[in-house]
């Protein structure tokens, strides 16, 4: 599954990183702290999270993730943008909170 | 080979720097993926740190056909207590640097179990000394 399809699927706001849509999703990974996503996700996992500064970008290229998920409205910081652009990691957008948006992106990931 | 790197306390958003320029030296290298990985968070953590606890630090990182060293030096408050910095969850950053999701306690355990050898000192009021040894033939699984 590509983020494309996730972003089809889940009805998704593109932010930002547009280029990267077609990275293979492999996994998701909820969390608001850093080295916890540092430590424990993979590449290829989406990263569901309210975080919106630029670190978020850093974390991501690092660890070679395919796309961010910003829940409950949330919207990236401008240098977050301009980041996520630069690496062709897509930054995506839902109203719904963490627990709603993980579990349709599990059982999506599972089906 | 050697590389250096500046880091400024208070300046995250050039945390990470160090380890995306040094993350590309050893892709160019072909250095093993999984290798990476680990180099990766143990240096993104170290750089994390300096950025929330000292007023500046210097990254040094040495690289030889047997191993990665990272050296980071910092002016700074120094650490009273190792072995309780150490501890997973324990963490005396402050409200705002938690709020961006930083400060969790995991940052140094997240170093030592990426490292092959991991070396800790330091001296309250001047500052922190680590250096963080990866093996290129480690076969030391990722954490």
């Amino acid at each position: 599954m590509t983020v494309k399809d996730l972003v089809e699927t889940l009805q998704l706001k593109v932010f930002s990183g547009s280029t990267g849509m077609n990275r293979e999703v492999t996994g998701g990974y909820s969390s608001d702290l850093l080295s916890d996503v540092m430590g424990n996700a993979e590449s290829g996992m989406v990263w569901i999270t309210l975080q919106t500064h630029v670190n978020v970008m850093a974390i991501a290229s690092l660890k070679e993730l395919s796309a961010i998920i910003l829940v409950k409205g949330f919207e990236p910081e401008e240098n977050t943008l301009t980041q996520s652009n630069v690496e062709g990691i897509p930054i995506l957008g839902t109203t719904l909170q963490t627990f709603e948006i993980s579990g349709k992106l599990y059982q999506l990931l599972n089906s | 080979m050697n590389f250096e790197f500046k880091v400024q306390g208070g300046d995250f958003v050039r945390a990470g720097n160090a380890s995306s320029q040094v993350k590309k030296i050893l892709k160019q290298l072909n250095v093993d993926s999984a290798i990476i990985k680990r180099v990766v968070v143990a240096l993104y953590e170290g750089e994390v740190n300096i950025a929330a606890h000292a007023f500046n630090g210097i990254i040094n990182v040495e690289i030889d056909t047997e191993r990665i060293l990272i050296k980071l030096d910092d002016n700074g408050p120094g650490i009273p207590d190792i072995d309780l910095a150490m501890q997973p969850g324990y963490s005396t950053a402050s409200p705002i640097v938690r709020e961006m999701g930083f400060g969790a306690g995991m940052g140094l355990p997240n170093i030592k179990n990426n490292s092959d050898d991991f070396k800790i000192s330091s001296v309250v009021g001047k500052g922190t000394h680590l250096e963080i040894t990866v093996n290129l033939k480690s076969t030391k699984e990722e954490v």
